[in-house]
């Protein structure tokens, strides 16, 4: 089958499973996860086959596998929909169909399928008592809607196509956190995820229709893969400021970045959104929508870094993205260690991670940061299922001793290792990839080499503030797993706990193989005694993405050693710490950084200020004065004033004007001529000789008159 | 010798004074009395000029006796008229028969 | 001043006086009487106007008709026609004003033109010729005989239009009137 022909194929089969299921297949669960798990591997059948093809050929980002249509005219040109097969778009195939296929499958086993449904379970709410959820098929429907909008996003040629993907998959997210919606914190949690990322998506709305006015294209291989429009869009000065029209524009679709992929300030979103269930987590929040923001600035890359050489200094885009997403990595992983709840540290570690790979955009290490993307969202995503799966595992204990606790607190859980061992040894694998663990783990060498780039090229402001937010990841991964797993059990609740079913840890077991195994394909040449072994794939293929093939660095020991060195510490430091904590002991931490601690409990009060500044005027101007104010008093009441005025003049009119002019003149014509005829009429008195005499006066007058005129 | 303008003036008299009657008398057998002075002050004109003109030519005369009939019919119509007037206003005051008005 | 002059001046003066009577007269009957005389003058005047014949038509249909006639009326209906109150009506004066001033206009046109201040002439033919003549004149096809069959219609409409508008009401019609 021709390339081209299987890349327009992979998004349909869920697109298909989707409307299957809301028009009929939603009365039955089962065949509603069929449908949606038989899509999503059709897609991920198709995306190997696409893969394995793609591999044999040579010099790949020369010659991409493209094919559009012409969709909406324009004038002249029109716009179109396309797919673009490149080394970037078949590498995010890759990682999203095997994401997308093991979160499917852990669904099923999530939401209790086989289970009993329980009469007391009310549509909206999570179920109480391990029944199966009320709502499963309009679960399968929604996620399948969103790997439809992942795989628009990952294959589309040009900007116009990726938005729409990117914001399927932002309403996809909506719906999803909202998916209890019988909870109020859902219901606020999916306003404001919708809100926050629409901020972001307005300005980079803007940089899309910016760039369109610039080039009069969306094409990314016209813009991207043209000398001329990228030098010319380089020196063309922007509207604002001193930057460049591409610099500008970078920044406005870096914005989009910014709101979907969590960034400082649009970050308030994504810990709320963990109100949705685990593998919505999972799929939107690791693996897939969050990436959409990275896969987007790696996908304009070249436009980002437009007027930068490799070597040479930033450009002022460059700085704002290495900046942002330096401290983002840092300022996120100083919250996550104050977390108690499981799924917040998750979180706010993904905030942190997605802080690494934009630092790496704006420090110039496309490869880098496409290798971390990859490795985060496998062992993410396996670090969320595994999450929920010891959430399952608590709450069923909380059924069984009816003990009133949180099953999402770490510090009711602990000893879980022998309860649940697959869900520990995964979860581990996970938790030491995202630490960056030596040599073993895919998370140290996409680590690794960000860190190496940063060195490499002098940026070292960015390197420490990674490296710093690489140990705090480190420390805050091992407390994790340390109240969680390891020690005794802190509740009763957590003491029967048990393992979960085979839909929930094969896909854990099959995440865990590609958070190990994937870190081998990228192992720089350079790197001493493992480098060469094998070649550095990855590098190799991702790198034909761009126009020009990024060198690869030349090793040096110092990051090297830093980056081992806080990995380890840290996972030390964690483990220290929380091995020891007892049932309702306070976090050691609070008792060691005092004052702080409850500043990054509360995630340095972002929330509260984003209240007060934003949300508060936003509701005042809404209610207070557009609605009472301008609607009510200035609108309405011009209107009741125009109506009370209109009576006011029509009355005064009536009595003024029609009564006494308009009457009068015409009843004074008629009494007038009534008068006047009674006044005449007395002539007529009835009296012959009267008549007589007027006549013989009047006729003497004529004839005398006469008489003397003649005369 | 007796001028024409003689006889004129008399006739003028007669017709006036007549005409005053016609227009001052209350009683409508008054008035009627005045319109016969009328019409012999007419009558004796027409006779002057027929005699102060062409006495031999005849018609002056003719026509005086035709006036003489038309005279004689009128009054006695007006009479009558005026008794049936009477009969039913109860009054010959020709200020009460007043019927001709608004 | 000529015999004849003294004459006419008598019998104006006469006519005149009398007719002044007439009109002035307050009792009906008296206004009656006062007409025959004036007739009489008048009939006085055609025997000095040398129409001897229209004089004795004047005598004998005037007065001993019309006058008779009159007077008959007012005797025979003398309660009907009590004269009440003033004889004169409201526009007595305006009237007088106006005839006087009439009066004075044609005086003055009558003495204005020269031509009426000619005496008469002789009447070439005898007075019983012209009698004939007139007797002749009113029967000749060529000449009067038309004026004179319609002045005989006109007075049989007259006799009839008189009888039928003075005669008595009957019973029914004296209720037709009253609805």
């Amino acid at each position: 089958m021709q390339l081209d022909l299987i890349a327009w194929l992979i998004p349909l089969p869920p697109i298909l499973a989707f409307a299957a299921i809301v028009l009929w297949a939603y009365r039955s669960n089962r065949l509603s996860h069929g449908l949606a798990i038989g899509g999503v591997a059709i897609s991920w059948g198709l995306a190997m086959l696409l893969f394995v093809q793609t591999l044999g050929i040579e010099r790949f980002g020369e010659h991409p596998v493209t094919s559009s249509v012409r969709w909406l005219p324009t004038g002249q040109s029109a716009l179109e929909i396309g797919v673009l097969v490149d080394p970037l778009s078949t590498i995010g195939l890759f990682f999203v169909a095997w994401t997308l296929l093991a979160i499917f499958v852990y669904s099923v086993g999530y939401h209790n399928f086989g289970h009993q449904a329980d009469p007391q379970d009310v549509k909206g709410l999570p179920p109480k008592s391990g029944g199966i959820e009320p709502m499963y098929a309009r679960f399968f429907a929604f996620i399948s809607l969103f790997a439809f909008g992942m795989l628009v996003l990952v294959l589309s040629d040009n900007l116009l196509l990726l938005f729409i993907g990117w914001e399927l998959m932002g309403l996809c997210s909506y719906l999803l956190i909202g998916f209890w919606y019988g909870r109020p914190s859902a219901r606020e949690a999916m306003v404001k995820a919708f809100l926050t990322t629409r901020v972001g998506d307005v300005f980079m709305l803007l940089g899309i229709a910016y760039l369109y006015s610039q080039t009069g294209t969306l094409s990314f291989r016209q813009i991207l893969y043209n000398e001329q429009v990228l030098n010319t869009l380089a020196s063309t000065p922007a509207v604002i400021g001193g930057l460049s029209a591409a610099g500008l524009i970078g920044l406005l679709l870096f914005i989009g970045t910014i709101g979907k992929s969590a960034q400082w300030p649009l970050h308030v979103w994504l810990p709320d959104a963990m109100e949705g269930p685990t593998p919505v987590s999972a799929l939107i929040h690791a693996a897939t929508m969050v990436s959409a923001g990275i896969y987007m600035i790696l996908r304009i890359f070249p436009l980002l870094t437009a007027g930068w050489h490799e070597g040479g200094g930033l450009t002022p885009t460059m700085m704002v993205i290495a900046g942002l997403g330096a401290f983002t990595a840092l300022f996120a992983a100083t919250i996550a260690v104050a977390q108690k709840d499981i799924k917040r540290v998750l979180a706010y570690s993904t905030i942190s991670q997605l802080g690494y790979m934009v630092a790496a955009v704006g420090i110039g290490a496309f490869v880098a940061a496409a290798f971390h993307l990859v490795t985060h969202a496998f062992f993410k995503a396996l670090l969320f299922l595994g999450s929920g799966s010891v959430i399952h595992g608590v709450e069923h204990g909380v059924h069984e001793t009816h003990e009133h606790v949180d099953p999402q607190d770490m510090f009711n859980m602990g000893g879980l290792r022998h309860k649940m061992p697959v869900t520990f040894w995964t979860f581990l694998l996970g938790g030491l990839a995202l630490s960056g663990f030596p040599i073993l783990t895919a998370g140290f060498w996409s680590k690794d080499e960000i860190l190496a780039d940063a060195f490499a090229h002098g940026h070292t402001l960015v390197f420490w503030m990674l490296a710093l937010a690489a140990l705090l990841t480190a420390f805050y991964t091992m407390r994790q797993i340390t109240l969680t797993f390891l020690g005794k059990p802190r509740s009763q609740a957590v003491g029967h706990a048990h393992e979960s079913t085979w839909t929930m840890t094969a896909p854990l077991v099959v995440l865990a193989v590609f958070a190990v195994g994937f870190g081998w394909v990228g192992i720089p040449e350079a790197f001493p005694g493992l480098g060469g072994i094998l070649p550095n794939w990855f590098h190799e293929f991702v790198g034909g993405a761009l126009p020009e093939h990024p060198a690869a660095i030349a090793f040096d020991p110092t990051p090297l050693l830093v980056s081992v060195g806080v990995a380890l510490g840290g996972l030390l430091l964690g483990w220290l710490t929380y091995r020891r904590i007892q049932a309702g002991a306070p976090d050691p931490l609070r008792r060691l950084l005092g004052p702080v601690y409850p500043v990054l409990e509360n995630k340095y009060y972002f929330d509260e200020l984003y209240d007060y500044a934003i949300v508060r005027p936003a509701y005042w101007l809404a209610e207070t004065f557009t609605y009472t104010f301008l609607d009510r008093r200035v609108i309405d009441g011009l209107l009741h004033a125009i109506g009370r005025n209109s009576l006011r003049v029509g009355a005064f009119l009536r009595s003024r004007i029609d009564l006494p002019v308009v009457n009068g003149i015409g009843d004074w014509i008629g009494e007038s001529t009534k008068s006047s005829g009674h006044q005449i009429r007395v002539v007529q008195s009835g009296r012959v000789q009267q008549y007589l005499l007027v006549g013989i006066v009047f006729t003497g007058l004529i004839i005398s008159f006469f008489l003397l005129a003649g005369a | 010798m007796i001028p024409l303008s003689w006889y004129l003036i008399l006739a003028a008299g007669l017709f006036t004074i007549g005409l005053f009657g016609v227009l001052a008398r209350r009683n409508a057998v008054a008035i009627l009395m005045s319109i016969e002075l009328m019409l012999n002050a007419v009558i004796l004109n027409l006779v002057a000029f027929w005699r102060y003109g062409q006495p031999v030519d005849i018609s002056g005369q003719v026509f005086a006796i035709i006036v003489f009939a038309v005279a004689a019919s009128e009054a006695a119509v007006g009479l009558a008229l005026i008794l049936s007037i009477y009969r039913r206003r109860s009054t010959v005051a020709a200020e009460d028969i007043n019927m001709l008005k608004w | 001043m000529t015999a004849m002059q003294a004459v006419f001046l008598l019998l104006g003066l006469v006519t005149f006086i009398s007719a002044v009577m007439v009109v002035v007269s307050p009792q009906l009957i008296h206004a009656g009487l006062w007409l025959v005389l004036t007739l009489a003058g008048v009939a006085g005047l055609f025997v000095l106007l040398e129409a001897p014949f229209l004089a004795v038509v004047q005598v004998v249909i005037y007065i001993g008709a019309i006058a008779i006639l009159i007077i008959f009326a007012i005797m025979l209906t003398r309660r009907m026609l009590r004269d009440e109150g003033r004889q004169l009506n409201s526009l007595w004066a305006g009237a007088l004003v106006v005839t006087l001033i009439l009066y004075a206009v044609l005086v003055f046109l009558i003495l204005q033109e020269p031509s009426l201040a000619a005496a008469s002439q002789p009447i070439q033919a005898e007075s019983s010729v012209l009698l004939a003549d007139l007797g002749r004149a009113l029967v000749d096809v060529d000449r009067f005989i038309l004026p004179f069959e319609v002045a005989s219609v006109l007075l049989l409409a007259a006799l009839i239009g008189a009888i039928y508008v003075a005669r008595p009401m009957m019973a029914g019609e004296d209720r037709e009137r009253q609805e």
